[in-house]
């Protein structure tokens, strides 16, 4: 609180503190946030568009529908950057299927009283957690691949699922640590299996701590599939790649390859907060 | 298999160690078809870690532990089959807050027991009948009050239809009005012959059914007695002294 010598100074204070307060809710208001939004974004595609000017770059962007939805003579198929989209969603399925089923038998491991259990699923989990992503990728695809003679694409789905199941079982864990122990103890009260136990009174109780966790999951999941592009898996970022090795319009290429991208996973977004509410609202 | 002269709980020369925490030692107690013995003492005396022992909720360091003729031991098959005899109330109920009250009293009987779905129900709800809230049956725990909470947690014990029941202070997390709603129930079980060990400070509940009263502190019996005998000739001055706190106000 400022030292108040006369009564100039005092209105001079309550003029400050009701200007700072109508400062404030004018900054807030929804009007002002649009149009600081449309502020910065009008000021990154002036700076991209001046400096691409700058180097003298061609746009041409009415090239790239085709990529999309191509006309052909059977009618409309699909272009190649969303034939790219089909095999990032089928590999981004796969490996997710798989990346659960393997988070859940680490989580469960992991939890075991058998010191073995638990020591063998924090040995893989540190291994795999402290490894880059690509490395991971190129044991998968240039030793594992050659040994266990397996393809590219199994080699991207292996090396996906790996990597994603650390992560989602430690959602897992979370998830079955927070229904409380007397739960357990009920259950191998009346007699129950620590399966059962895990079935029947768990599992159904940890399902809203691991569902929207666990979707958010699937979105970083998408993300990183784009690295398989580095072996060549025909992908949404291998066909961008490749598009623009053709027509060397990688500006136009990149742009459309992160919409795609972005409407995707934003799309996802939406269905997680959805999900979140819902579970909130549940418990 | 099982002598009937012989005591359905024996425990002889029982030690319990949480780490270096000795939480019982040297505790001998049998307890008869039929009876009814309470456990009291202070906090910390033992007195939970001591029933938990007998369904192997807690694992003993040391000494016999004989349940129904069987001992228990590392054998974690013996262990479930012995947990299907006896029923265990907990201070929390730890009732499944995802199921029904109804499919809280059926999990066990189907899962476990595999007992059809019908009869585990018919058994459920003439258990249900017994703790006096026959018209709870599809709400589920959380909005149920406390007592009926401890009730149905009670019946749901019941419903595996074992020899024995355990009682870990099963009114210390209730409202004062409700707990005489589930002593009454735990008066009425009493009267069927149930054998029962319960851990409570309700003094006059351990009056009206005990057949035997224990006193532990330390993680030792202090004193065993008949209530009788108990309450009014305690035989150590420990127990005289608890008697008094308890029973003063």
């Amino acid at each position: 609180m400022p030292n108040i010598h006369n009564a100039s100074e005092m209105v001079g204070l309550f003029k400050r503190k009701v200007m700072g307060r109508k400062f404030r809710t004018v900054m807030e208001s929804r009007l002002v946030s649009i149009v600081l939004y449309l502020l910065v974004i009008g000021l990154i595609v002036r700076i991209l568009t001046t400096g691409a000017a700058a180097m003298g770059y061609n746009w041409q962007w009415y090239r790239i529908p085709q990529y999309i939805l191509e006309l052909t003579e059977d009618g409309f198929q699909l272009g190649e950057l969303l034939r790219g989209l089909l095999v990032t969603v089928d590999l981004t399925i796969r490996s997710f299927v798989l990346s659960v089923v393997m988070g859940f038998v680490i989580a469960i491991l992991r939890l075991s009283a058998l010191p073995v259990g638990s020591r063998v699923a924090i040995g893989f989990l540190e291994f795999v957690r402290n490894l880059p992503i690509l490395v991971l990728l190129y044991l998968m695809y240039y030793v594992m691949g050659p040994i266990f003679d397996f393809d590219r694409y199994t080699a991207s789905i292996l090396c996906l699922a790996v990597y994603h199941s650390v992560l989602i079982s430690e959602i897992f864990r979370a998830g079955i640590q927070s229904v409380s122990f007397g739960q357990w103890e009920a259950a191998r009260a009346v007699g129950m299996s620590t399966p059962q136990c895990y079935r029947y009174i768990v599992m159904p109780q940890s399902v809203k701590f691991i569902l929207p966790p666990l979707t958010g999951e699937a979105i970083h999941l998408i993300k990183s599939s784009a690295i398989v592009s580095v072996i060549a898996v025909a992908e949404l970022t291998t066909m961008g790649r490749n598009i623009i090795s053709d027509t060397y319009m990688s500006f136009e290429i990149w742009f459309t390859v992160a919409a795609i991208y972005l409407v995707f996973t934003l799309i996802l977004s939406i269905f997680v907060t959805r999900v979140e509410k819902r579970y909130k609202v549940m418990s | 298999m099982m002598d009937e002269i012989s005591p359905i709980i024996e425990i002889s020369g029982l030690d319990m160690y949480f780490g270096k925490f000795q939480a019982l030692s040297d505790v001998n107690l049998s307890v008869e078809t039929g009876e009814k013995v309470v456990i009291c003492g202070p906090s910390g005396s033992g007195k939970s870690t001591l029933i938990r022992c007998i369904n192997r909720l807690e694992e003993h360091t040391a000494g016999e532990l004989f349940v129904d003729g069987v001992e228990l031991s590392e054998d974690t098959r013996n262990i479930r089959d012995m947990r299907m005899e006896i029923g265990m109330v907990f201070q929390q109920f730890n009732l499944f807050p995802h199921l029904t009250v109804l499919d809280n009293l059926m999990v066990g009987p189907v899962r476990v027991r595999k007992l059809s779905k019908v009869d585990a129900e018919r058994r459920a709800r003439k258990y249900l009948q017994r703790v006096h809230i026959p018209e709870q049956a599809d709400k589920y725990p959380s909005q149920l009050s406390g007592g009926q909470q401890q009730r149905v947690a009670i019946a749901r014990s019941l419903c595996m239809e074992p020899k024995i029941m355990l009682f870990d202070e099963p009114t210390s997390a209730l409202d004062p009005e409700m707990i005489n709603e589930v002593l009454d129930v735990m008066v009425e079980l009493a009267a069927t012959g149930m054998t029962m060990v319960c851990v409570t400070h309700e003094m006059g509940f351990a009056r009206k059914i005990a057949d035997k009263m224990v006193f532990m502190e330390d993680g030792k019996i202090i004193e065993t007695a008949p209530p009788e005998e108990f309450f009014n000739r305690p035989k150590s001055e420990r127990c005289r002294m608890f008697l008094n706190k308890i029973l003063e106000h």
